[in-house]
């Protein structure tokens, strides 16, 4: 049952600038949802559309199938952590929690009960009567969970709520909201720039590019089978091969090498310009040179921990691949890089979209 | 050659301390000027209340407070303090209610040539309480029947003041972040709301300063009060302070030194409240 429905949403700014261009997403009852995206894609106008902090200029947004496109944001049960977390300076931070409770007008036994109850959850009971100011980050970003827990929302919007901190703060930070969202079952939505985040926080997510979703599903969909080009050269934390061929034959040609039209591309045509893309952890080293096989002059290895990231120059064509740690290659070493069966990609060069 | 050169240089940094000797000394005397030119009003300001017999020149007195009690004979002396405290209470509230909205909206609603309309408000700010307004300003009170009432000089000393006071208020809104008000609707808090619990408490030290500020400035107009009221009953202490002159036409040196002295008081006690509370200072700046 999809619990968040948007269909055709478009916000232009004054000034021309279309954030959102036709949009159309489903969102799933509990499902924790990534929106992911360059700067500027639209994904935060989108949850700022959501949230009713934007009014879009057509469209319709519904949450559990009734209209909320013109409701206010007070009036839509949702709970939205910012990535500045927006504490109030001036109230501590049990006032803090229960500031959005006594806007809503629970009775005193209520309040107590919430905010003990969510304060417990994130641990921040010995900070409740402290100030924001005197919190670490982490801290700061537990009191803003808590604030918006305290409110039983029926979905969660998150925007970017882990930039502001630090790298290891961030992962245990991560694995936290993952596990608090699988304990809570809420449906939320969380916007970041960061694909890790994405890929492991997620249950399924969307790459936008120019107010625009290109793609949308799980995490593993998105690395095993970016949808087209944008999307493949977007994720994955080393870049992926994509190289310029044609087809002929049966094959794909890449100026002197030739590899096998991957399967799920029986449509590719004889004469096609396409791009044949794929990861460079599915790119390993062989023994000696042949068909579906690149042969290069090792021009960069770089240490990824257990693995060397290989970049080797195939006659003027730059083809990345990886070695386990231990039998990388030296630079300047003539060295054949055979991607793995089954895990190449063809796109279409001019529709850029997977065959 | 070598001992020559050497007596260069020794005839080279004579010369040179000579030279700073003579730049510390002029600095030295032009200070002294300085100072002396503002201590010494503030020493006979300090010192004539407390002489039986005060006069232009800055002595050392014989001490007594006959001068207090001569000043309380005066009926109008303690009524122009109260008039003046009436005054400048009633301009600094009527600056924050009608400023602090207006600098909020200044501050969230982007129009075209928003700044250029603070700056040129800013510009005629200095119009309205100066002595060329004062002509039209007399005749619009006049025809408005505010000739000697309260609100007719409240009304001009506010609009006087409030321009800058919005461009100063505007710069504290300015720095609330965006996100604390959209957090607070996100919670379902009504515009109202937002301003009262969220925006006033941030701005708080603002809007002290602008009500402090308005208050010294209404305190020390004279021109205002000085055209609108006729009646003595309703002057304020800075026209009054003109009218202490005996039958013989010369200046009753022992009402105004004491009356002089307690007219500063009450800027100087707000000026030292604020700024320990809050600190003095024109900029929002507020850190979650």
């Amino acid at each position: 049952m999809s619990f968040v429905s948007i269909e055709k949403i478009t916000k232009v700014f004054p000034g021309g600038v279309r954030a959102l261009d036709e949009l159309d997403l489903e969102i799933k009852d509990g499902e924790f949802f990534a929106l992911l995206g360059p700067s500027g894609c639209g994904k935060t106008t989108l949850l700022r559309t959501l949230g009713g902090l934007e009014s879009s200029t057509s469209g319709t947004i519904s949450f559990e199938g009734k209209d909320v496109t013109f409701l206010t944001p007070g009036a839509r049960n949702i709970a939205m952590v910012f990535q500045d977390y927006a504490l109030y300076p001036h109230m501590n931070v049990l006032e803090n929690i229960s500031y959005p409770l006594k806007v809503r007008k629970f009775s005193k036994e209520e309040i107590n009960k919430r905010v003990t109850q969510a304060s417990e959850a994130l641990s921040i009971q010995m900070l409740l009567d402290r100030k924001p100011g005197q919190i670490s980050g982490g801290q700061q970003q537990r009191v803003a969970v808590a604030r918006a827990m305290a409110c039983t929302p029926s979905l969660y919007l998150f925007d970017e709520p882990l930039s502001n901190l630090d790298a290891r703060l961030r992962l245990e930070a991560r694995t936290f909201l993952k596990q608090l969202q699988r304990e809570l079952g809420v449906t939320t939505i969380l916007v970041t720039h960061d694909q890790s985040e994405a890929l492991a926080l997620a249950d399924r997510m969307a790459v936008m590019d120019k107010g625009r979703i290109k793609q949308v599903g799980s995490p593993a969909e998105f690395f095993h089978k970016p949808a087209n080009i944008f999307v493949a050269s977007f994720i994955g934390s080393t870049p992926m091969n994509l190289l310029d061929g044609l087809v002929n034959d049966g094959k794909v040609v890449i100026g002197s090498m030739t590899f096998d039209i991957p399967e799920h591309a029986s449509t590719a045509r004889t004469g096609d310009q396409v791009v044949f893309g794929v990861r460079p952890e599915y790119v390993s080293l062989v023994s000696g040179p042949g068909s579906g096989i690149a042969s290069g002059v090792v021009k960069v290895t770089e240490n990824l921990g257990t693995h060397y990231l290989v970049t080797a120059d195939c006659n003027g064509i730059l083809v990345r691949g990886t070695a386990p740690d231990g039998s990388e290659p030296a630079m300047g070493d003539t060295v054949h890089l055979k991607p793995e069966p089954g895990r190449s990609l063809l796109y279409n060069k001019t529709s850029e979209d997977l065959y | 050659m070598r001992l020559f050169g050497k007596q260069i240089q020794l005839q080279d940094k004579r010369r040179i301390d000579e030279r700073t000797k003579v730049e510390k000394v002029s600095t030295l005397a032009f200070v002294l000027l300085a100072v002396s030119f503002f201590a010494i009003p503030l020493m006979w300001l300090v010192l004539a209340p407390f002489d039986s017999d005060p006069t232009f020149r800055i002595k050392w007195p014989n001490w007594g407070l006959g001068n207090f009690s001569e000043m309380a004979e005066n009926p109008y002396a303690y009524r122009s303090l109260m008039n003046s405290a009436i005054f400048s209470a009633g301009s600094g509230l009527a600056v924050i209610l009608v400023g602090a909205p207006a600098s909020y909206v200044l501050s969230r609603i982007k129009f075209a040539g928003r700044d250029a309309f603070l700056y040129i408000l800013l510009l005629f700010s200095s119009i309205v309480t100066g002595s060329a307004a004062m002509v039209p300003l007399f005749l619009l009170s006049l025809r408005l029947n505010l000739i000697d009432t309260y609100q007719g000089v409240v009304l001009v000393l506010t609009g006087g003041l409030i321009p800058a006071a919005i461009f100063i208020l505007k710069d504290f809104t300015d720095s609330i972040p965006k996100s604390y008000e959209e957090s607070a609707q996100i919670f379902g808090a009504s515009s109202f709301r937002i301003l009262k619990d969220v925006v006033t408490p941030i701005i708080r030290p603002g809007l002290a300063v602008i009500f402090v500020w308005s208050f010294v400035q209404a305190w020390g107009n004279f021109l205002a009060p000085f055209i609108l009221i006729r009646d003595i009953n309703k002057q304020p202490a800075a026209v009054m302070m003109y009218s202490f002159y005996n039958d013989g036409g010369q200046a009753v040196f022992r009402t105004v030194a004491a009356f002089s002295l307690i007219y500063t008081i009450p800027v100087l006690a707000m000026y030292f409240y604020v700024n320990k509370k809050y600190g003095f200072r024109f900029y929002g700046g507020i850190k979650g």
